[in-house]
């Protein structure tokens, strides 16, 4: 029960008024992100890292953890109302949600998707303030070659899990590391990949890759392919409120999907589109009216809902106790610590317990606070969806050079945000997920210096690599998720031409 | 399985170019170590992971380059290059402006009315006069209330 006095302490923090406020904010500001197709939370908090460096550091941290959450509330509206989801952890939401609501059961698809998240969210921020303590007892022990055996697994799974093809996402994840080679090396002190520019030197920021890749990368690809989307936004017809049915068919999703994101969430492989899917399939199976999927089951909405929001809060325990980013998202949040001199980790929770403690509980408010926002106000937040792309995709690419010059005034560096806007267009025409290279990026550098460190103890010796079972572990693992998809794919081809 | 006109057909040029590029950058990022002098450091020194993933980036453009050559490329939508065009050109005529000192209020009017014109708005006028207030807005919420830095220009310096 170690959590729950740190919880407790966490809690009184999470209550100050300012914290409140910053969560509010926060909320309000994910979830229009969230129904908004097209911009997503890791964008979001990308446009605010810049502007967010002078503000206080727990607050800006818990409207990041609140803008995280609210996304993943508000893209449910969208992919039940207009099918096309805001991100691509409402996938699976779209699939029957979008049915209901077709049928006019759009209010209980809502609320189902609103209350599952809410259920989920609380009992996955729980599973998470329990996890957590445990988690930085391990990572106590940690030597440098242990965290550089985590960070190569992470590096595997981010890159096969995103994108369709291990291929493109480890080509990706590797246009993130050159990235990250550019600058000075922090332990000897050499210029790498500067070609003597001076602005180099500092190495690319984290901040004008990803709104270069996320904001503008997507704006140009919007607009390439605008032709191609008609959109049909569906009315909120009929009550919001669930029937008894509803309800008795809907709670065991929520749990299931708890269940399923939570877990997968706090694994490196991470990311939402697993269990989503996962449990999408799960309840197809379950369900006792199986005839109703694919025409609308609630089932098909309430649990995905719940899985995604568990593993948005899954993902945070491996940021907060290893400092280890499993989505794009985390990997802003990671930016974000990091803007403020934080380093996530056991000594974070050491060091500054109000904070990590005082984000953990603002959680359980969030998810509060976007419950009554959600359900009783999900009216204005379909307006928001009557903003004229134009303007919307218009005002993103205006607020995105904002906060790259307030971040470094310098031509060099609006150079290098549409330079990455056009990488991130070319990667998304020919799909090479986006991710992988903002993780690249950020836990490149981190990567090489645990290596180095690990191999300058022992005197050069590599078997230090795997001397810790721990590490031995997490590196064959890395190994055989590397090399997985490529034997399944080989053993499929080969059924298909038995056939 | 010998390729066959139809595995012809659907070999992926854009596989082709990603692979030429990759090698490209492995070549720089090789060249680039090369020249770095280093007088000699205990265990592994800068040099070496700049070489694992140049060595990696040579992997990845043969793989990418079995993929274009096998046709496993997804089909792809056409697009419209004037969109995209467009919004650069109003990104580079930001960067121009306030690389003169145009200041940022002008410069974000212009980005803004690209941006609407590039997703079919035909109103460039009253989308200029949009940007403009939402530079003058965010100009005066972030330099002035939240005091980071924005580029100046003649307009803002009046403010």
């Amino acid at each position: 029960m170690d959590a729950l006095l740190p919880l407790a302490h966490g809690m009184a923090v999470a209550l100050q008024p300012a914290n409140l406020l910053y969560a509010l904010i926060g909320v309000f500001l994910g979830t229009a992100v969230g129904v908004l197709p097209g911009i997503g939370p890791a964008l979001t908090v990308a446009l605010l890292l810049p502007v967010t460096y002078k503000l206080d550091p727990g607050g800006s941290l818990i409207m990041f953890a609140g803008i995280y959450y609210g996304g993943m509330y508000g893209g449910s509206t969208t992919a039940i109302l207009i099918n096309t989801p805001g991100e691509s952890a409402s996938m699976a939401t779209a699939l029957e949600g979008n049915k209901m609501a077709k049928a006019g059961r759009g209010g209980p698809a809502l609320a189902t998707a609103a209350i599952g998240s809410f259920v989920a969210g609380t009992i996955a921020t729980l599973g998470l303030a329990f996890l957590a303590p445990w988690l930085v007892e391990i990572a106590v022990k940690f030597g440098p070659e242990d965290y550089f055996a985590l960070m190569c697994l992470a590096f595997v799974t981010v890159s096969a899990t995103f994108g369709d093809s291990p291929v493109r996402g480890l080509t990706s994840l590797f246009v993130g590391l050159v990235l990250g080679l550019i600058g000075i090396d922090k332990l000897t002190g050499q210029a790498r990949l500067t070609f003597g520019v001076p602005e180099l030197l500092d190495g690319v920021e984290v901040t004008t890759l990803a709104v270069g890749l996320f904001a503008v990368g997507e704006a140009l690809y919007v607009a390439s392919r605008r032709r191609h989307e008609p959109e049909q936004l569906e009315k909120v017809r009929g009550s919001l409120w669930m029937t008894r049915e509803d309800w008795r068919r809907s709670w065991k999703p929520w749990l299931r999907g708890a269940l399923f994101g939570f877990p997968i969430g706090a694994l490196p492989a991470g990311g939402a589109e697993i269990p989503t899917f996962l449990s999408y399939a799960v309840e197809r199976r379950l369900c006792q009216y199986p005839d109703e999927f694919g025409k609308g089951a609630i089932e098909g909405v309430a649990g995905p809902e719940a899985a995604n929001n568990a593993s948005a809060a899954g993902t945070l325990a491996p940021l907060l106790t290893l400092g280890l980013p499993t989505s794009a998202t985390a990997a802003m949040m990671l930016a974000g610590f990091q803007q403020y001199g934080l380093n996530p980790g056991p000594l974070l929770f050491a060091e500054r317990p109000d904070l990590v403690w005082g984000l953990i509980a603002s959680l359980f408010i969030a998810n509060g606070m976007l419950l009554v926002l959600n359900l009783p106000l999900v009216g204005l937040w379909v307006r928001l969806l009557a903003i004229p792309q134009p303007w919307l995709y218009a005002g993103i690419l205006v607020f995105a050079t904002m906060g790259t010059i307030a971040a470094k005034p310098s031509v060099v560096e609006l150079t290098m945000l549409a330079a990455f806007g056009v990488l991130g267009f070319l990667m998304r025409r020919y799909d090479y997920p986006i991710a992988p290279v903002v993780v690249g990026l950020i836990l490149g550098p981190v990567a090489e210096s645990q290596l180095r460190r690990a191999l300058s103890i022992s005197l050069g010796d590599p078997m230090v690599l795997v001397q810790s079972p721990f590490a031995a572990t997490l590196l064959a693992l890395a190994l055989l998720a590397l090399i997985a998809p490529f034997v399944l794919k080989g053993l499929s081809r080969f059924r298909a031409e038995e056939d | 399985m010998t390729p066959d006109r139809r595995t012809l057909l659907r070999f992926d040029p854009a596989g082709l170019v990603v692979a030429c590029l990759l090698l490209a950058v492995a070549a720089v990022i090789w060249w680039d170590t090369e020249a770095l002098r280093i007088t000699s450091v205990y265990g592994v020194g800068p040099k070496a992971i700049p070489y694992a993933i140049a060595a990696g980036l040579v992997l990845l453009a043969i793989g990418n380059l079995v993929i274009a050559v096998s046709g496993a490329a997804p089909a792809r939508e056409s697009i419209d290059p004037m969109a995209v065009l467009l919004i650069l050109a109003g990104l580079a005529a930001l960067i121009a402006l306030i690389a003169f000192g145009g200041g940022f209020i002008p410069a974000a009017a212009i980005l803004f009315a690209a941006t609407s014109t590039a997703f079919g708005r035909r109103a460039p006028l009253t989308d200029l006069a949009i940007g403009a207030a939402l530079g003058l807005v965010i100009f005066l919420l972030f330099d002035k209330v939240l005091t980071l830095a924005l580029p100046e220009g003649p307009i803002e310096r009046l403010l």
